[in-house]
Protein backbone atom coordinates (compact mmCIF):
# COMPACT_ATOMS: atom_id res chain seq x y z
CA UNK A 1 0.00 0.00 0.00
CA UNK A 2 1.08 3.81 -0.99
CA UNK A 3 2.01 6.25 1.41
CA UNK A 4 -1.08 8.82 1.93
CA UNK A 5 -1.22 12.13 3.52
CA UNK A 6 -3.79 14.24 3.39
CA UNK A 7 -5.57 17.18 5.07
CA UNK A 8 -9.08 15.65 6.92
CA UNK A 9 -10.31 19.31 7.84
CA UNK A 10 -8.92 22.20 9.56
CA UNK A 11 -6.70 21.21 12.03
CA UNK A 12 -6.60 17.36 10.95
CA UNK A 13 -4.26 15.66 8.88
CA UNK A 14 -4.02 11.61 8.28
CA UNK A 15 -1.22 9.82 7.34
CA UNK A 16 -1.52 5.97 6.34
CA UNK A 17 1.93 4.30 6.42
CA UNK A 18 0.11 1.03 6.89
CA UNK A 19 2.34 -1.70 5.40
CA UNK A 20 5.66 0.15 5.73
CA UNK A 21 8.51 -1.59 7.64
CA UNK A 22 11.52 0.93 9.63
CA UNK A 23 12.49 3.76 8.57
CA UNK A 24 9.37 5.01 6.35
CA UNK A 25 7.01 5.48 9.59
CA UNK A 26 9.05 7.81 11.32
CA UNK A 27 10.00 9.24 8.58
CA UNK A 28 6.82 10.37 7.39
CA UNK A 29 5.36 10.96 10.70
CA UNK A 30 8.57 13.80 10.76
CA UNK A 31 7.83 15.18 7.21
CA UNK A 32 4.39 15.14 8.07
CA UNK A 33 4.62 17.18 11.54
CA UNK A 34 6.68 19.84 9.83
CA UNK A 35 4.72 20.19 7.45
CA UNK A 36 1.49 20.81 9.77
CA UNK A 37 0.84 24.29 12.30
CA UNK A 38 1.56 23.95 15.98
CA UNK A 39 -2.40 23.05 17.94
CA UNK A 40 -3.22 20.53 14.47
CA UNK A 41 -3.39 17.15 15.14
CA UNK A 42 -1.83 14.29 13.14
CA UNK A 43 -3.33 10.79 13.35
CA UNK A 44 -0.89 8.31 11.77
CA UNK A 45 -1.42 4.53 11.07
CA UNK A 46 0.84 2.44 10.75
CA UNK A 47 2.16 -1.57 11.07
CA UNK A 48 5.19 -1.61 11.90
CA UNK A 49 5.91 -1.66 16.07
CA UNK A 50 9.25 -0.97 16.33
CA UNK A 51 8.40 2.51 14.38
CA UNK A 52 6.18 3.03 17.36
CA UNK A 53 9.12 2.91 19.45
CA UNK A 54 10.99 5.95 17.51
CA UNK A 55 7.60 7.60 17.19
CA UNK A 56 7.47 7.64 20.95
CA UNK A 57 10.63 9.23 21.71
CA UNK A 58 10.93 11.72 18.83
CA UNK A 59 7.80 13.32 19.84
CA UNK A 60 9.01 13.29 23.45
CA UNK A 61 11.85 14.97 22.16
CA UNK A 62 9.97 17.61 20.63
CA UNK A 63 7.38 18.12 22.70
CA UNK A 64 4.53 17.26 20.63
CA UNK A 65 1.72 15.14 21.87
CA UNK A 66 0.43 11.40 21.50
CA UNK A 67 -2.77 12.29 22.42
CA UNK A 68 -4.18 9.08 21.38
CA UNK A 69 -3.14 5.89 21.08
CA UNK A 70 -5.23 2.59 19.70
CA UNK A 71 -4.23 -1.10 18.42
CA UNK A 72 -6.36 -3.03 16.70
CA UNK A 73 -5.07 -6.67 14.84
CA UNK A 74 -1.50 -5.26 14.79
CA UNK A 75 -2.37 -2.06 12.98
CA UNK A 76 -1.52 1.32 15.39
CA UNK A 77 -3.65 4.53 15.14
CA UNK A 78 -1.97 6.93 16.83
CA UNK A 79 -3.19 11.26 17.13
CA UNK A 80 -0.15 13.62 17.54
CA UNK A 81 -0.80 17.21 18.50
CA UNK A 82 2.32 19.65 17.15
CA UNK A 83 3.39 21.81 19.72
CA UNK B 1 -13.74 -4.98 16.41
CA UNK B 2 -15.87 -6.80 19.76
CA UNK B 3 -14.38 -8.44 23.06
CA UNK B 4 -15.15 -11.26 21.83
CA UNK B 5 -13.34 -11.04 18.24
CA UNK B 6 -10.60 -9.85 20.25
CA UNK B 7 -10.72 -12.69 22.84
CA UNK B 8 -10.72 -15.39 20.09
CA UNK B 9 -7.84 -13.26 18.22
CA UNK B 10 -6.12 -13.51 21.43
CA UNK B 11 -6.46 -17.32 22.59
CA UNK B 12 -5.19 -18.10 18.63
CA UNK B 13 -2.21 -16.12 19.08
CA UNK B 14 -1.40 -17.55 22.39
CA UNK B 15 -1.95 -20.84 20.56
CA UNK B 16 0.58 -20.45 17.97
CA UNK B 17 2.96 -19.04 20.50
CA UNK B 18 2.83 -22.08 22.51
CA UNK B 19 2.56 -24.15 19.25
CA UNK B 20 6.55 -22.73 18.09
CA UNK B 21 7.22 -23.42 21.59
CA UNK B 22 6.58 -26.79 22.11
CA UNK B 23 7.87 -27.52 18.09
CA UNK B 24 11.36 -26.46 19.64
CA UNK B 25 11.13 -28.62 22.63
CA UNK B 26 9.94 -31.31 20.59
CA UNK B 27 13.27 -30.60 17.93
CA UNK B 28 15.41 -30.60 21.23
CA UNK B 29 13.77 -33.66 22.83
CA UNK B 30 13.56 -36.11 19.76
CA UNK B 31 17.21 -35.48 18.41
CA UNK B 32 18.64 -35.58 22.09
CA UNK B 33 16.67 -39.15 22.77
CA UNK B 34 18.11 -40.06 19.14
CA UNK B 35 21.80 -38.85 20.02
CA UNK B 36 23.31 -37.06 22.95
CA UNK B 37 25.32 -35.10 20.23
CA UNK B 38 22.21 -33.09 19.17
CA UNK B 39 22.48 -31.27 22.50
CA UNK B 40 25.37 -29.17 21.00
CA UNK B 41 22.97 -28.01 18.45
CA UNK B 42 19.65 -27.60 21.00
CA UNK B 43 22.05 -25.10 22.80
CA UNK B 44 22.57 -22.89 19.42
CA UNK B 45 18.78 -23.41 19.61
CA UNK B 46 17.53 -21.83 23.21
CA UNK B 47 20.30 -19.38 22.86
CA UNK B 48 18.86 -18.47 19.12
CA UNK B 49 14.80 -18.43 20.60
CA UNK B 50 16.21 -16.29 23.77
CA UNK B 51 17.82 -13.65 21.59
CA UNK B 52 14.96 -13.72 19.35
CA UNK B 53 12.66 -12.97 22.11
CA UNK B 54 14.64 -10.57 23.51
CA UNK B 55 15.10 -8.54 19.94
CA UNK B 56 11.44 -8.30 19.46
CA UNK B 57 10.55 -7.46 23.22
CA UNK B 58 13.13 -4.66 22.60
CA UNK B 59 12.44 -4.02 18.98
CA UNK B 60 16.35 -4.16 19.22
CA UNK B 61 17.48 -2.96 15.99
CA UNK B 62 21.08 -2.43 15.18
CA UNK B 63 20.39 -0.25 11.71
CA UNK B 64 17.63 1.97 14.22
CA UNK B 65 20.34 2.76 16.53
CA UNK B 66 22.41 4.09 13.99
CA UNK B 67 19.66 5.38 11.28
CA UNK B 68 17.42 7.27 14.30
CA UNK B 69 19.70 9.57 15.40
CA UNK B 70 20.38 11.31 12.13
CA UNK B 71 16.57 10.22 10.76
CA UNK B 72 14.23 11.31 13.76
CA UNK B 73 17.06 12.62 16.24
CA UNK B 74 15.90 9.32 18.10
CA UNK B 75 19.09 8.11 20.47
CA UNK B 76 16.93 5.22 22.32
CA UNK B 77 18.56 2.64 20.14
CA UNK B 78 21.92 3.57 19.97
CA UNK B 79 21.45 3.99 23.81
CA UNK B 80 19.56 0.12 23.94
CA UNK B 81 22.51 -1.11 22.25
CA UNK B 82 25.73 0.44 24.07
CA UNK B 83 23.93 -0.65 27.22
CA UNK B 84 24.06 -4.88 25.94
CA UNK B 85 27.35 -4.65 24.51
CA UNK B 86 28.59 -3.29 27.70
CA UNK B 87 26.33 -6.12 29.70
CA UNK B 88 27.26 -8.43 27.14
CA UNK B 89 31.08 -6.85 27.47
CA UNK B 90 31.05 -7.36 31.45
CA UNK B 91 29.93 -11.10 31.36
CA UNK B 92 32.39 -12.07 28.45
CA UNK B 93 35.34 -10.56 30.43
CA UNK B 94 34.36 -13.22 33.44
CA UNK B 95 34.11 -15.85 30.96
CA UNK B 96 37.53 -14.92 29.29
CA UNK B 97 39.29 -14.39 32.42
CA UNK B 98 38.18 -18.06 33.48
CA UNK B 99 39.98 -19.29 30.30
CA UNK B 100 36.93 -20.47 28.59
CA UNK B 101 36.06 -17.81 26.20
CA UNK B 102 35.07 -19.24 22.60
CA UNK B 103 36.15 -16.07 21.00
CA UNK B 104 38.66 -15.34 18.58
CA UNK B 105 39.61 -11.76 17.80
CA UNK B 106 39.62 -10.90 13.35
CA UNK B 107 42.16 -8.90 11.33
CA UNK B 108 42.32 -5.31 12.08
CA UNK B 109 42.52 -2.98 9.52
CA UNK B 110 40.93 -0.52 6.83
CA UNK B 111 38.79 -3.12 5.48
CA UNK B 112 36.81 -3.35 7.89
CA UNK B 113 35.91 0.43 8.18
CA UNK B 114 35.00 -0.08 4.26
CA UNK B 115 33.24 -3.45 4.99
CA UNK B 116 31.33 -0.90 7.74
CA UNK B 117 30.24 1.25 5.80
CA UNK B 118 28.72 -0.75 2.66
CA UNK B 119 27.19 -2.67 5.54
CA UNK B 120 25.51 0.45 7.11
CA UNK B 121 23.99 1.61 3.80
CA UNK B 122 22.36 -1.57 2.94
CA UNK B 123 21.11 -1.87 6.42
CA UNK B 124 19.37 1.19 6.52
CA UNK B 125 18.27 0.82 2.74
CA UNK B 126 16.66 -2.74 3.83
CA UNK B 127 14.85 -1.42 6.90
CA UNK B 128 16.65 -3.78 9.47
CA UNK B 129 20.19 -5.10 10.36
CA UNK B 130 21.29 -8.54 9.93
CA UNK B 131 19.43 -9.73 13.01
CA UNK B 132 16.60 -7.24 12.99
CA UNK B 133 16.11 -8.61 9.85
CA UNK B 134 15.82 -11.98 11.67
CA UNK B 135 13.03 -11.23 14.29
CA UNK B 136 10.89 -8.74 11.92
CA UNK B 137 10.55 -12.04 10.19
CA UNK B 138 9.22 -13.99 13.29
CA UNK B 139 6.60 -10.72 13.69
CA UNK B 140 5.26 -12.21 10.21
CA UNK B 141 6.75 -9.00 8.18
CA UNK B 142 7.65 -10.18 4.66
CA UNK B 143 9.84 -7.92 3.42
CA UNK B 144 12.21 -8.56 6.66
CA UNK B 145 12.61 -12.38 4.93
CA UNK B 146 13.88 -10.81 1.18
CA UNK B 147 15.92 -9.35 3.50
CA UNK B 148 17.02 -12.19 4.78
CA UNK B 149 17.23 -14.19 1.42
CA UNK B 150 18.92 -11.27 0.02
CA UNK B 151 21.71 -11.45 2.32
CA UNK B 152 21.64 -15.12 2.01
CA UNK B 153 22.16 -15.40 -1.52
CA UNK B 154 24.47 -12.49 -2.05
CA UNK B 155 26.87 -13.93 0.35
CA UNK B 156 27.17 -17.55 -1.52
CA UNK B 157 27.35 -15.98 -4.51
CA UNK B 158 30.01 -13.25 -3.52
CA UNK B 159 32.28 -15.81 -1.51
CA UNK B 160 32.87 -17.89 -4.78
CA UNK B 161 32.60 -15.08 -7.27
CA UNK B 162 36.18 -15.73 -9.72
CA UNK B 163 36.62 -15.24 -13.53
CA UNK B 164 36.37 -11.58 -14.41
CA UNK B 165 36.81 -10.50 -10.98
CA UNK B 166 40.07 -12.08 -10.78
CA UNK B 167 40.91 -9.13 -12.68
CA UNK B 168 40.59 -6.53 -10.16
CA UNK B 169 43.19 -8.66 -7.59
CA UNK B 170 45.95 -6.71 -6.81
CA UNK B 171 48.91 -8.91 -8.04
CA UNK B 172 50.17 -8.65 -4.30
CA UNK B 173 47.18 -10.34 -2.87
CA UNK B 174 47.79 -13.10 -5.43
CA UNK B 175 51.58 -13.51 -4.14
CA UNK B 176 50.47 -13.46 -1.04
CA UNK B 177 47.36 -15.43 -1.01
CA UNK B 178 49.16 -18.45 -3.23
CA UNK B 179 52.22 -18.46 -0.45
CA UNK B 180 49.74 -19.70 2.45
CA UNK B 181 49.74 -22.67 1.02
CA UNK B 182 46.39 -23.50 1.81
CA UNK B 183 45.18 -27.36 0.13
CA UNK B 184 45.13 -27.97 -3.76
CA UNK B 185 40.90 -28.46 -3.41
CA UNK B 186 40.68 -24.68 -2.24
CA UNK B 187 42.51 -22.91 -5.68
CA UNK B 188 43.20 -20.01 -3.64
CA UNK B 189 44.35 -18.34 -6.47
CA UNK B 190 41.24 -18.01 -8.38
CA UNK B 191 38.50 -16.17 -6.80
CA UNK B 192 38.49 -12.71 -5.62
CA UNK B 193 37.21 -13.28 -1.91
CA UNK B 194 39.67 -15.87 -1.54
CA UNK B 195 42.76 -13.54 -2.50
CA UNK B 196 41.28 -10.88 -0.42
CA UNK B 197 41.15 -13.17 2.32
CA UNK B 198 44.44 -15.15 2.37
CA UNK B 199 46.27 -12.22 0.10
CA UNK B 200 45.39 -9.26 2.04
CA UNK B 201 42.84 -9.95 5.32
CA UNK B 202 44.48 -12.75 7.05
CA UNK B 203 48.40 -10.33 6.82
CA UNK B 204 46.38 -7.88 9.33
CA UNK B 205 47.10 -8.20 12.98
CA UNK B 206 44.55 -9.65 15.05
CA UNK B 207 44.45 -8.39 18.44
CA UNK B 208 42.68 -7.20 21.24
CA UNK B 209 43.03 -4.10 23.76
CA UNK B 210 44.47 -6.56 26.31
CA UNK B 211 47.35 -7.39 24.09
CA UNK B 212 48.05 -4.47 22.74
CA UNK B 213 48.71 -2.92 26.62
CA UNK B 214 51.04 -6.32 26.82
CA UNK B 215 48.56 -7.93 28.52
CA UNK B 216 47.95 -11.68 28.67
CA UNK B 217 44.14 -11.83 27.14
CA UNK B 218 42.66 -14.31 29.74
CA UNK B 219 44.24 -12.92 32.31
CA UNK B 220 41.76 -11.21 34.88
CA UNK B 221 43.78 -7.87 33.83
CA UNK B 222 43.89 -8.28 30.65
CA UNK B 223 40.21 -9.42 30.42
CA UNK B 224 38.52 -7.02 33.16
CA UNK B 225 40.78 -3.99 32.96
CA UNK B 226 41.94 -4.34 29.35
CA UNK B 227 39.46 -5.58 27.23
CA UNK B 228 35.73 -4.90 29.16
CA UNK B 229 37.01 -1.26 31.21
CA UNK B 230 39.62 0.15 28.70
CA UNK B 231 38.31 -1.60 25.43
CA UNK B 232 34.27 -1.52 26.10
CA UNK B 233 33.26 0.47 29.25
CA UNK B 234 35.52 3.75 28.97
CA UNK B 235 34.31 4.16 25.35
CA UNK B 236 31.00 3.26 25.38
CA UNK B 237 30.85 6.26 28.42
CA UNK B 238 32.13 8.62 26.25
CA UNK B 239 29.97 7.76 22.68
CA UNK B 240 27.10 7.99 25.02
CA UNK B 241 28.69 11.25 26.19
CA UNK B 242 28.63 12.49 22.68
CA UNK B 243 25.15 11.36 22.13
CA UNK B 244 23.74 12.99 25.13
CA UNK B 245 25.23 16.27 24.13
CA UNK B 246 24.05 16.16 20.61
CA UNK B 247 20.84 14.32 20.87
CA UNK B 248 19.65 14.18 23.82
CA UNK B 249 20.74 17.02 26.21
CA UNK B 250 18.19 19.74 24.05
CA UNK B 251 15.18 17.51 24.73
CA UNK B 252 15.93 17.39 28.68
CA UNK B 253 16.80 20.80 28.94
CA UNK B 254 13.53 22.23 26.83
CA UNK B 255 11.61 19.92 29.84
CA UNK B 256 13.22 21.46 32.90
CA UNK B 257 12.63 25.26 30.97
CA UNK B 258 9.18 24.10 30.73
CA UNK B 259 8.78 23.23 34.46
CA UNK B 260 10.79 26.87 35.31
CA UNK B 261 14.62 25.16 35.98
CA UNK B 262 16.11 27.34 33.27
CA UNK B 263 19.97 26.90 34.73
CA UNK B 264 21.93 23.63 33.96
CA UNK B 265 24.59 22.41 36.86
CA UNK B 266 26.83 19.50 36.37
CA UNK B 267 24.45 17.64 38.49
CA UNK B 268 21.76 18.36 36.13
CA UNK B 269 23.98 16.99 33.40
CA UNK B 270 24.44 14.17 35.13
CA UNK B 271 20.27 13.87 35.87
CA UNK B 272 20.05 14.33 32.13
CA UNK B 273 22.89 11.59 31.24
CA UNK B 274 21.01 9.10 33.45
CA UNK B 275 17.53 10.07 32.14
CA UNK B 276 19.18 9.38 28.55
CA UNK B 277 20.11 5.57 29.93
CA UNK B 278 17.19 5.09 31.63
CA UNK B 279 14.19 6.20 28.97
CA UNK B 280 13.36 3.00 27.64
CA UNK B 281 13.15 0.62 30.10
CA UNK B 282 11.92 -2.19 27.16
CA UNK B 283 15.24 -1.57 25.46
CA UNK B 284 17.55 -1.29 28.26
CA UNK B 285 15.28 -4.97 29.68
CA UNK B 286 16.17 -5.93 26.24
CA UNK B 287 19.84 -5.36 25.97
CA UNK B 288 20.23 -7.07 29.76
CA UNK B 289 18.86 -10.27 28.57
CA UNK B 290 21.03 -10.15 25.19
CA UNK B 291 24.15 -9.15 27.14
CA UNK B 292 23.84 -11.98 29.52
CA UNK B 293 22.35 -14.59 27.25
CA UNK B 294 25.37 -13.76 24.93
CA UNK B 295 28.24 -13.90 27.63
CA UNK B 296 26.09 -17.55 28.94
CA UNK B 297 26.24 -18.56 25.77
CA UNK B 298 29.90 -18.60 25.35
CA UNK B 299 30.08 -20.24 28.43
CA UNK B 300 27.76 -23.33 27.86
CA UNK B 301 29.09 -23.85 24.19
CA UNK B 302 32.93 -24.19 26.24
CA UNK B 303 31.34 -26.28 28.69
CA UNK B 304 29.50 -28.52 25.85
CA UNK B 305 33.43 -28.64 23.56
CA UNK B 306 34.85 -29.75 26.78
CA UNK B 307 32.44 -32.55 26.85
CA UNK B 308 32.70 -33.90 24.09
CA UNK B 309 36.39 -33.68 23.92
CA UNK B 310 36.05 -31.54 20.41
CA UNK B 311 36.86 -27.51 19.13
CA UNK B 312 34.38 -27.90 16.45
CA UNK B 313 30.82 -29.29 15.53
CA UNK B 314 32.35 -30.41 12.38
CA UNK B 315 33.78 -33.38 14.32
CA UNK B 316 30.29 -34.31 16.13
CA UNK B 317 28.31 -34.63 12.78
CA UNK B 318 31.12 -36.60 11.69
CA UNK B 319 30.61 -39.19 14.75
CA UNK B 320 26.70 -38.53 13.43
CA UNK B 321 27.77 -39.35 10.22
CA UNK B 322 27.31 -36.38 8.42
CA UNK B 323 30.17 -35.95 6.49
CA UNK B 324 28.70 -34.41 3.47
CA UNK B 325 29.84 -29.86 3.42
CA UNK B 326 32.44 -30.62 6.27
CA UNK B 327 35.59 -28.10 5.36
CA UNK B 328 39.02 -29.57 3.98
CA UNK B 329 39.98 -28.88 7.84
CA UNK B 330 37.29 -30.90 9.53
CA UNK B 331 34.95 -28.12 10.58
CA UNK B 332 31.98 -26.57 10.14
CA UNK B 333 30.27 -23.03 11.37
CA UNK B 334 30.59 -23.07 14.79
CA UNK B 335 31.41 -19.63 16.50
CA UNK B 336 30.37 -20.66 19.81
CA UNK B 337 28.65 -17.43 20.39
CA UNK B 338 25.79 -15.18 18.43
CA UNK B 339 26.34 -14.98 14.85
CA UNK B 340 24.08 -14.51 11.83
CA UNK B 341 25.07 -13.95 8.19
CA UNK B 342 27.73 -17.06 8.00
CA UNK B 343 24.69 -19.46 8.26
CA UNK B 344 23.06 -18.01 6.05
CA UNK B 345 25.54 -17.89 3.39
CA UNK B 346 25.53 -21.66 4.39
CA UNK B 347 21.98 -22.96 3.16
CA UNK B 348 21.95 -21.23 -0.08
CA UNK B 349 25.74 -22.58 -0.76
CA UNK B 350 24.19 -25.93 0.17
CA UNK B 351 21.44 -25.52 -2.15
CA UNK B 352 23.32 -24.47 -4.65
CA UNK B 353 25.74 -27.12 -4.81
CA UNK B 354 23.11 -29.81 -4.60
CA UNK B 355 21.01 -28.37 -7.27
CA UNK B 356 23.68 -27.15 -9.70
CA UNK B 357 25.87 -29.72 -9.49
CA UNK B 358 28.85 -26.69 -8.83
CA UNK B 359 31.47 -26.89 -6.80
CA UNK B 360 30.91 -24.38 -3.96
CA UNK B 361 33.45 -25.74 -1.62
CA UNK B 362 36.88 -24.56 -3.60
CA UNK B 363 36.90 -21.41 -2.11
CA UNK B 364 38.10 -20.20 1.33
CA UNK B 365 34.82 -19.32 3.40
CA UNK B 366 32.95 -22.48 2.66
CA UNK B 367 35.97 -24.92 1.91
CA UNK B 368 38.92 -24.14 4.01
CA UNK B 369 36.45 -22.61 6.94
CA UNK B 370 32.93 -22.85 7.44
CA UNK B 371 31.84 -25.69 5.12
CA UNK B 372 28.42 -25.80 3.75
CA UNK B 373 26.82 -29.13 6.25
CA UNK B 374 22.99 -29.59 5.43
CA UNK B 375 21.21 -27.01 6.73
CA UNK B 376 18.91 -29.31 8.98
CA UNK B 377 21.51 -30.58 10.83
CA UNK B 378 23.70 -26.88 10.77
CA UNK B 379 24.20 -25.42 14.18
CA UNK B 380 23.97 -22.29 13.51
CA UNK B 381 20.83 -22.34 11.51
CA UNK B 382 19.11 -24.00 14.50
CA UNK B 383 20.70 -20.67 16.03
CA UNK B 384 18.85 -18.85 12.84
CA UNK B 385 15.56 -20.78 13.14
CA UNK B 386 15.06 -20.28 16.33
CA UNK B 387 15.82 -16.64 16.78
CA UNK B 388 12.47 -16.31 13.98
CA UNK B 389 10.63 -18.63 16.08
CA UNK B 390 11.26 -16.35 19.40
CA UNK B 391 10.57 -13.36 17.60
CA UNK B 392 7.17 -14.97 16.58
CA UNK B 393 6.54 -16.22 20.07
CA UNK B 394 7.23 -12.92 21.83
CA UNK B 395 4.83 -11.62 18.65
CA UNK B 396 2.40 -13.40 18.61
CA UNK B 397 1.78 -13.20 22.90
CA UNK B 398 1.64 -9.47 22.57
CA UNK B 399 -0.72 -9.24 19.32
CA UNK B 400 2.00 -7.75 17.40
CA UNK B 401 2.30 -10.44 15.02
CA UNK B 402 0.73 -9.43 11.46
CA UNK B 403 1.53 -11.36 8.29
CA UNK B 404 2.77 -8.45 6.13
CA UNK B 405 3.01 -8.49 2.07
CA UNK B 406 5.84 -6.88 0.63
CA UNK B 407 5.14 -4.03 -1.79
CA UNK B 408 7.22 -3.58 -5.02
CA UNK B 409 8.76 -0.79 -3.43
CA UNK B 410 10.09 -2.14 -0.10
CA UNK B 411 10.91 -5.05 -2.10
CA UNK B 412 13.29 -3.38 -4.11
CA UNK B 413 15.19 -1.76 -0.62
CA UNK B 414 15.13 -4.89 0.58
CA UNK B 415 17.11 -6.73 -2.46
CA UNK B 416 19.48 -3.91 -2.58
CA UNK B 417 19.73 -3.67 1.56
CA UNK B 418 20.22 -6.75 1.85
CA UNK B 419 22.34 -7.19 -1.29
CA UNK B 420 25.02 -4.72 0.40
CA UNK B 421 24.71 -6.20 3.82
CA UNK B 422 25.92 -9.63 2.24
CA UNK B 423 28.66 -8.15 1.04
CA UNK B 424 29.93 -6.10 3.40
CA UNK B 425 29.26 -8.85 5.77
CA UNK B 426 31.70 -11.16 3.74
CA UNK B 427 34.22 -8.38 3.23
CA UNK B 428 34.07 -7.95 7.64
CA UNK B 429 34.26 -11.62 8.33
CA UNK B 430 30.42 -10.69 10.03
CA UNK B 431 27.59 -8.50 10.60
CA UNK B 432 26.55 -6.13 13.16
CA UNK B 433 26.07 -9.01 14.86
CA UNK B 434 29.43 -10.95 14.66
CA UNK B 435 31.58 -8.43 13.61
CA UNK B 436 30.43 -5.43 15.74
CA UNK B 437 28.70 -6.31 18.80
CA UNK B 438 30.62 -9.46 19.76
CA UNK B 439 33.71 -8.26 18.63
CA UNK B 440 33.29 -4.84 20.73
CA UNK B 441 32.44 -6.54 23.52
CA UNK B 442 35.06 -8.98 23.69
CA UNK B 443 37.87 -6.32 23.30
CA UNK B 444 38.73 -6.82 19.48
CA UNK B 445 39.46 -3.08 18.13
CA UNK B 446 38.71 -4.43 14.53
CA UNK B 447 35.01 -4.13 16.33
CA UNK B 448 35.22 -0.73 16.82
CA UNK B 449 36.13 -0.04 12.96
CA UNK B 450 33.33 -1.81 11.72
CA UNK B 451 31.26 0.18 14.28
CA UNK B 452 32.78 3.38 12.73
CA UNK B 453 32.37 2.46 9.23
CA UNK B 454 28.72 1.73 9.95
CA UNK B 455 28.16 5.81 10.93
CA UNK B 456 28.62 7.12 7.47
CA UNK B 457 27.45 4.22 5.41
CA UNK B 458 24.01 4.81 8.08
CA UNK B 459 24.22 8.71 7.12
CA UNK B 460 24.41 8.00 3.22
CA UNK B 461 21.54 6.11 3.52
CA UNK B 462 19.44 8.31 5.57
CA UNK B 463 20.42 11.59 3.58
CA UNK B 464 18.94 9.07 0.25
CA UNK B 465 15.64 8.43 1.70
CA UNK B 466 15.06 12.00 3.06
CA UNK B 467 15.49 13.10 -0.40
CA UNK B 468 13.01 9.96 -1.67
CA UNK B 469 10.28 10.57 1.15
CA UNK B 470 10.44 14.36 0.68
CA UNK B 471 9.45 13.73 -3.00
CA UNK B 472 7.01 11.32 -2.09
CA UNK B 473 5.51 13.96 0.13
CA UNK B 474 5.31 16.47 -2.55
CA UNK B 475 4.42 14.46 -4.88
CA UNK B 476 0.79 14.53 -2.25
CA UNK B 477 0.59 18.17 -2.45
CA UNK B 478 2.38 18.60 0.52
CA UNK B 479 6.04 20.36 -0.94
CA UNK B 480 8.14 22.47 1.46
Amino acid sequence: MAMKFEKVNEGNYHLDVTGYVCPHPQIYTKKALERIEPGDVLQVIFDNPSSGESISTMCENTGDEIVDKKKEGGQFIWSIEKC
Amino acid sequence: MTENAVNKGERKNRFWAFFVLGFFALVSITTFAYNEYYIYLSIYLWFGLIYGLALQYGRFCFSSAFRDLFAVGVARMAVGITIAIVLFALVASLVTAQGLSTFHPAPSGIHAVIAGVIFGMGMVIAGGCASGSLYKTGEGNMNALIVVFSISVSQALFVDVGGWANNLVPESWHHSAIAKGLPASINVGDGWMDQYLAGYVWNHPVTTFAKMLGWDNSSALGAIVGNFFLGVLVPSALLLAVVYFVWSRKAFVRKRVKAGQEKMTMLDEVKGYWAMLSASKRTAIAGLVIGVAAGLHMLVLQGARVKFGVKNAGALLERMGFDYGISVNGTVFDPGYWYVTTQEAQWVGWLLQKTTGANYMDNVFFGYVNGIPNPAINPADWMSLATIGGAAIMALLYGEFKFKKPTLELATWAIIGGTLMGIGARLALGCNIGAFFIRVANGDPSGWLFGIGMVPGAYIAVKFFNWWTERKMAKQGFGL
